[in-house]
């Protein structure tokens, strides 16, 4: 058998931005019908290799080699042409237009007198049914005629790889997929990859989670700060050594955690209520109680109440009906400041929008909820210096790396800046914490670093509601699990891993009551 | 039967008001679709109307005026998409100082060339009667007895509309002004189709001023444009950003202001300059009843970085 060319080969790619050296010296290739998965930490250089190959930044060095011959990329009109494909992590659709009219954009010329007829869209239905074949031919289901506004986030991504796959890619390159999918949505779009491949494709997954190398890679490129620190055929190795290159040390891809020592319930919740648009129940008479020094985690598929519950136990949402008592003072209906003044803390899910204000300082989101008390604010005047001295202390103390407390805490990365929330909630002994999604889009330091500070403030005495998506996470932490479905409890059982099946069952929605006499 | 007479010669006076109106407005929609909004129109008005004045009366030849309007006016409307799309600035402040720059420069252009000539009228733009149709009772002479500058904004509007939802170019300028990331990484030029937007803008504005001095008044008149500018801008919201929408809008302005002229010229007791201020009015209450509108596009006013 002769030697076929790679599909791709990058050679010695640099790029260097600023100070930082994003990608140093970067070599490595994909063979026809492979899936190769670039595994990596954020900010280890995975996006910016992506978007040199994609022509959206220029590299500083080195060569593309596009089956075996040179290619120069300059935009990603060029990429397109070359056969190359890319689905972002934040989808490139534009909500306000069709399934089909998003597929189509930029497929034809745009303007030419010779060939006005292309120019125009005459039959809509036809497109329509085109891109609807071709989506069919790899196995996707789509409806070509919907507004992309009114898709889920599963249907999107699809369309996102239906529009590559219209223009004729033989290199798709996927940028955290599974991100946004829920487990089913992961394993349909696992299926339809391998299908791709089959038919000659050849995929770039990148990823910085472990278990989805296994199930669906050929081989592993692994990079760290830039370069690429190891290659893997993927049968050939297991996430404990993934996990080892990926973050440079030994890592523990369990969490320790000593037995509870649950009190006195801090946290009970009765009943609550809260409805929708359309008189839909977000929050269905649900009712749950946390204890002092335990972790309740609440597992479920997003958006089943998950975010209107934290919303509505830290004030920031009204509910409409129903109680919530922390250590015995009824707090519904409550402002957000009397609830916080209550012991009640909140991790936000999104930390960019709801944590932080992201243009200002690193001292000055430290005290958003306290900047005007004392010793922050004296006689009505901000009192800098205090600042600084607090937001030093906390610096250190939650191992923030930042050269400064002024520098705006949008220029830190996102594992730095969830430190920033972190240390802000909890410096303060929460009675209750109220943690959504708290390592979403971390790496596994910065992942490791919350775990350990969420047991910590459990031992330390605190009620913590654990809401995460992340199914492994919850079963990680928490003492004890209620399972969320369509804003009610739909069952209960103890924090252990033997349980997972029972959870993945009462996640879709199974009523299934733990038999407790054991 | 005399009010019926009345009623025809309102309704042509509507159309041929509404005519700069609809020219400006369906080049704002492009650029606003684009996403980018340019509050100059008024500016951009003034300098077609001077220059389509001042190259009618050197050359005595009206088309010509027109088509140098358009020209002069889409170059000021690239300047100004170098200072927005290319360099980042405000949109809002530079579309202010471009009202300025419109003022300030069609003043001055007529002063410095016309301050002495006594003799300023130009022959004015003939109205062209279309045979058999403009025999339709009221219809007849209230659309088919106009300038050939109404009937081009009346033919070209649907035009417009069709170029901007039936075509690939009009998708690549809708999914600009909504996503200009999303188009930019389906392989297309964020730049290039905004600097094309803006500069059909500028012409359409330049069409439109040049429609006032030229179609309508048959001379210029400094700050001849009087608010029209704006006035274009509301009618794109009232418009709902799609070229008919303006069309309609125009026609409803374009009423407001045959009404108030009819009124002073009926002699009704009330002092002129309260019915000159109508479309002015009739503008404030649509903006106030149009509030809270969301088919605008999500990224106009937000200059495109390339930075990913």
């Amino acid at each position: 058998m002769t030697e076929q060319a790679p599909r791709l080969r990058l050679e010695g790619i640099s790029k260097q931005f600023g100070v930082v050296q994003a990608n140093d010296a970067i070599t490595l290739d994909v063979q026809p019908g492979e899936i190769m998965c670039l595994l990596g930490e954020n900010g280890a250089g995975k996006s910016t290799l992506m978007n040199i190959l994609y022509g959206l930044v220029r590299p500083d060095a080195g060569e593309i080699f596009l089956d075996g011959s040179v290619a120069t990329i300059r935009s990603p009109h060029q990429a397109i042409e070359l056969g190359i494909g890319m689905v972002h992590q934040h989808f490139m659709l534009v909500p306000t237009l069709t399934v089909a009219e998003n597929v189509i954009l930029a497929t034809r010329p745009l303007f030419s007198l010779r060939k006005l007829g292309e120019a125009v869209i005459r039959d809509r239905g036809r497109i329509e049914r085109q891109v609807e074949e071709v989506a069919q031919r790899y196995g996707l289901r789509i409806d070509a005629a919907a507004r992309v506004s009114a898709l889920s986030v599963g249907e999107q991504q699809r369309v996102e790889i239906v529009k590559a796959l219209y223009r004729g890619v033989n290199l798709l390159i996927l940028d955290e997929p599974t991100a946004v999918l829920t487990p089913q949505e992961t394993s349909e779009l696992f299926k339809t990859l391998k299908q791709f491949t089959a038919a000659g494709l050849s995929i770039i997954l990148i990823t910085h989670k472990l278990h989805e190398v296994m199930a669906i890679s050929d081989r592993v490129t692994v990079l760290r700060d830039g370069k690429v620190v190891g290659r893997r055929v993927t049968r050939q190795t297991d996430t404990h050594e993934l996990a080892e290159l990926m973050v440079g040390r030994d890592v523990r891809l369990t969490v320790e955690k000593r037995a509870a020592q649950p009190g006195a319930p801090a946290l009970v919740v009765e009943d609550l209520t809260v409805h929708g648009i359309h008189g839909r129940r977000l929050l269905d008479h649900l009712s749950l109680q946390v204890a002092a020094g335990e972790i309740l985690g609440v597992a479920g598929v997003d958006g089943n109440g998950q975010r209107e519950l934290a919303l509505a136990i830290t004030g920031i949402l009204q509910p409409d009906g129903g109680a919530i008592t922390v250590e015995d003072k009824a707090l519904a209906g409550a402002t957000p400041r009397q609830i916080a003044d209550a012991g009640v803390r909140h991790i936000p899910e999104d930390r960019q929008q709801m944590g932080l204000i992201l243009d200002f300082s690193v001292a000055d989101n430290f005290v958003l909820k306290q900047f005007d008390r004392l010793p922050f604010t004296r006689r009505g005047l901000l009192q800098p210096s205090a600042i600084l001295a607090y937001a030093q202390r906390l610096i250190g103390a939650f191992d923030v790396r930042t050269p400064s407390p002024a520098l705006p805490v949008a220029n830190l990365s996102g594992g730095n800046q969830q430190k920033v929330v972190l240390g802000r909630e909890i410096d303060s002994n929460p009675r209750v914490l109220v943690a959504a999604q708290p390592t979403r889009g971390l790496d596994v330091g910065a992942t490791e670093y919350v775990h350990k500070a969420l047991l910590a403030q459990r031992d330390a005495g605190a009620a913590i509601l654990l809401i995460s998506t992340e199914l492994e996470e919850v079963l990680a932490l928490s003492d004890r699990i209620v399972v969320i479905f369509e804003g009610r409890v739909v069952g209960e059982v103890t924090g252990n891993r033997a349980n997972t099946q029972k959870i993945g069952l009462m996640m879709a929605g199974a009523h299934i009551q733990e038999d407790n006499n054991r | 039967m005399e009010w019926l007479i009345g009623l025809q010669a309102l309704l042509q006076a509507t159309v041929r008001m509404a005519a700069p109106l609809t020219f400006t407005a369906v080049g704002e929609t492009y650029g606003e679709r684009a996403g980018v909004i340019n509050i100059g129109l008024e500016g951009l008005m003034l300098i077609g109307a001077v220059t389509a004045y001042a190259v009618a009366f050197a050359s005595g030849n009206v088309w010509l005026g027109v088509l140098a309007a358009g020209v002069a006016a889409a170059i000021f409307g690239v300047l100004f998409g170098v200072v927005t799309i290319t360099l980042g600035a405000n949109q809002i402040v530079a579309g202010a100082a471009l009202n300025l720059i419109g003022l300030g420069l069609s003043s001055f252009i007529y002063r410095a060339f016309f301050g002495s000539v006594t003799d300023r009228a130009i022959q004015p733009l003939a109205t062209v009667e279309i045979p058999l149709l403009n025999q339709i009772p009221v219809v007849g002479p209230v659309l088919f007895e106009q300038n050939l500058l109404v009937y081009a904004a009346l033919l070209l509007t649907p035009l417009a509309a069709l170029v901007l939802n039936r075509t690939m170019l009009g998708l690549a300028l809708r999914s600009v002004g909504e996503h200009p990331k999303a188009t930019a990484t389906a392989g297309l030029s964020v730049i290039g189709l905004r600097y094309a937007a803006v500069a059909f803008g500028g012409m359409m504005a330049g069409i439109g001023g040049a429609y006032l001095s030229v179609a309508y008044a048959n001379q210029f008149v400094e700050n001849m444009v009087a608010g029209r500018g704006f006035i274009a801008l509301a009618i794109v919201v009232f418009g709902r950003w799609s070229p008919l929408g303006a069309l309609w809008a125009s026609l409803l302005f374009g009423f407001t202001f045959a009404l108030q002229l009819r009124l002073q010229a009926q002699n009704i007791p009330i002092a002129y300059q309260f019915l000159q201020i109508l479309p002015y009015v009739a503008t404030i209450v649509a903006m106030i009843l149009l509030r809270g509108q969301s088919a605008q596009p999500k990224a106009l006013g937000v200059p495109y970085t390339e930075r990913t």
